[in-house]
């Protein structure tokens, strides 16, 4: 299996990307703190962690929204991290991302057809009006939404159908790779499904890759083919999806898997949960070391030497 | 026999709204047994918090309601007034929020918010209130409670918060406490120990738990009954055991079947297709048959009675009609029933 990996293509490539906000002042946060990992054409890579782990800034920064303190987001070869403006526009056309919040994320006063539209708009993808409305109607059928439902307002739609909106606002601009920061957490538990059912349809027919942002673990586990495991702003393990949770290596994930509850009540009555001692988390020399082939765990090279 | 201490007969609520009426809950029955954890379970908009807000009369102006009532000890508590309900409050029915940071005041201490209830139900002096608020705050593992008493809300972690909440819910020794989605705003390591300190306290007081939630996992952990709305009523109730592995309404298929379970790797999730009902005008009959691929043609016109499962067992489907066409429910069902089966064998033997 080694092998075949490394012949896969790296859409995206952070190198020791750092985010730090207020940097070098007394209330500097290190939300993201020296990380690098590979995303593979057309897997779904999940970003894992507790509030405040850097999960949302991870990607905000790899999508530009901020300006990554320092380190390398390389994209087709590209440094992303060190685009000018107009540069910037070509690259966000290959980029998009899926917001958790289908309230706020949809302009209220803008019918769903602009919405959707904005950026075919942006970047000249229609030759006409008539053109722009095809391929409006094309994408609402995209994620089973009616194409009448394109002089409407959000505020006619369901939670669901807005996010729905919000994936076909993303497809618009044909983009290679997706970042969906919880996009499910908002919704209801009969419609989580239906959306994540959308979700890898559109990614098998246009050979999307996703970077999958979420807290809700099970979830996470049924759509990702590898998972990062994000605390304290650094990957503590980073590991194909089956493998991080039959073999989970770093005691903080161990004590996240062991933490989710299973819709089982035979199961639940005899539940562990491991704890973790976050007093202990880091210690000096750690780092994000490949201990087994494709398993990443964030340790000292003692440790990783157990593994050998 | 369990000692039954609330009892809900036919609760009607309505909203009144600039679209028009909301019937929000539609003839809504279910009793609480002392010390049980009774779990309410749907999706947002089924009245799982207007039923439970209904019990102790917290709701928004525009609500109303139309029928029913709320026995506790034997009194309904509909017709008390709003004077009594204060009495109530806090004292022998308290309620924990989802929202550990909006339902703690910011400018006041958490010492004198916990100690808060005992101060207005003046059941103790000051010095004691606050006595019995260090010991709660120490119950609900809130380390070094008595300095950090005189601490403010924003300098405490969301975990830490909601901890606070469930002390100052706790202080007075309710005998209902109702609990509304108190770990979905927390990290999944937070929301076990929170469960696992409800679950340690209701040992310890003796206190019965309403706990609404739409994670499936969460109410396996905790409840030993449960209740399954949807649109306004209660479509099937039962033991946990009994609405995990001997589900009968083809909502609760639905819901059981949306949940990525460990074996489910590489299939499609079953979703529950289209969108829950409109409650401004409920559909006649079954409101659920819209999106149920097992609807008979009697759902459309009239809506299901409870049917008898067991004595603790009930569910609102035409399909368990003495003369309904046995239907062969999904695959991952019937492996349910499997397992309910092998259950019910061990206990017999």
């Amino acid at each position: 299996m080694p092998n075949s990996k490394q012949q896969r293509k790296a859409v995206i490539q952070v190198r020791n990307l750092k985010q730090y906000f207020n940097a070098g002042k007394k209330s500097e946060v290190r939300a993201v703190d020296d990380i690098s990992f590979d995303i593979y054409e057309g897997e779904t890579l999940g970003l894992v962690g507790e509030s405040g782990s850097g999960k949302t800034t991870t990607g905000r920064s790899i999508i530009r929204l901020y300006n990554p303190t320092s380190g390398e987001v390389i994209f087709n070869g590209q440094n992303i991290a060190k685009l000018k403006n107009r540069d910037l526009k070509g690259f966000r056309k290959n980029m998009q991302m899926i917001f958790q919040d289908p309230y706020a994320s949809l302009d209220p006063r803008m019918k769903v057809k602009d919405i959707i539209a904005e950026g075919i708009d942006i970047h000249h993808l229609a030759k006409d009006q008539a053109e722009r409305d095809h391929q409006v109607a094309e994408l609402l059928e995209k994620v089973n939404l009616s194409p009448d439902f394109a002089n409407r307002y959000p505020h006619e739609f369901s939670g669901g159908q807005r996010q729905r909106i919000g994936i076909a606002r993303a497809l618009a601009v044909q983009p290679k790779f997706i970042i969906a920061d919880e996009p499910i957490s908002a919704l209801d538990v009969s419609i989580q499904a239906q959306v994540v059912n959308l979700l890898q349809d559109i990614q098998q027919e246009q050979n999307l890759t996703y970077l999958f942002i979420a807290h809700d673990l099970s979830m996470v586990k049924y759509i990702s083919d590898r998972i990062a495991v994000l605390y304290l702003g650094k990957i503590v393990e980073l590991a194909d999806t089956e493998e991080v949770y039959n073999h989970p290596l770093h005691p903080y994930t161990q004590s996240l898997i062991s933490a989710v509850p299973v819709p089982d009540p035979e199961i639940e009555k005899n539940h562990k949960i491991k704890t973790f001692d976050r007093s202990q988390a880091f210690h000096d020399d750690d780092q994000l070391r490949e201990v087994l082939p494709g398993h990443f765990l964030y340790c000292n090279e003692a440790t990783a030497a157990t593994f050998k | 026999m369990p000692e039954k201490i609330l009892d809900v007969q036919n609760l009607v609520v309505d909203f009144t709204t600039l679209n028009g009426t909301v019937h929000a809950i539609r003839n809504v029955s279910f009793s609480l047994n002392k010390g049980e954890t009774l779990a309410l379970v749907g999706e947002s908009g089924s009245g799982k918090s207007v039923t439970v807000r209904s019990i102790i009369q917290l709701y928004a102006k525009n609500a109303k309601v139309m029928g029913g009532k709320v026995n506790f000890h034997g009194e309904n508590l509909l017709q008390k007034s709003p004077k009594e309900m204060n009495k109530l409050r806090g004292k022998k029915i308290s309620m924990i929020f989802q929202d550990p940071m909006t339902s703690l005041d910011p400018t006041m201490t958490i010492g004198k918010q916990v100690a808060e209830p005992l101060l207005v139900h003046h059941d103790a002096t000051k010095e004691a209130a606050y006595q019995r608020a260090q010991e709660v705050l120490e119950l609900v593992g809130i380390p070094n409670a008595k300095a950090r008493m005189k601490n403010y809300p924003h300098q405490f972690s969301g975990g830490q918060r909601q901890r606070i909440v469930i002390a100052m819910a706790i202080i007075d020794n309710p005998e209902i406490l109702i609990a509304d989605e108190p770990t979905t705003a927390l990290d999944v390591t937070v929301q076990a120990q929170i469960i696992s300190l409800l679950k340690d306290l209701q040992q310890r007081i003796g206190t019965a738990i309403i706990f609404i939630t739409h994670d499936l996992g969460v109410v396996a952990g905790i409840a030993d009954r449960v209740a399954v709305m949807y649109a306004g009523k209660i479509i099937e109730y039962g033991t946990t055991d009994e609405i995990y592995y001997n589900p009968q309404h083809p909502y609760t298929w639905g819901l059981l079947d949306s949940m990525p379970t460990l074996d489910i790797q590489g299939q499609r999730l079953k979703a529950i297709p289209g969108s829950p009902a409109n409650l401004i005008n409920p559909p006649k009959g079954d409101a659920f048959a819209p999106r149920n691929p097992y609807a008979l043609k009697i759902d459309s016109e009239e809506e299901p009675p409870f049917f008898k499962v067991t004595d603790s067992h009930y569910a609102a489907t035409w399909l368990l009609a003495p003369r309904a066409p046995k239907v062969t429910p999904p695959a991952s069902i019937q492996k349910r029933f499997a397992k309910y089966t092998a259950l019910r064998g061990e206990d017999h033997a």
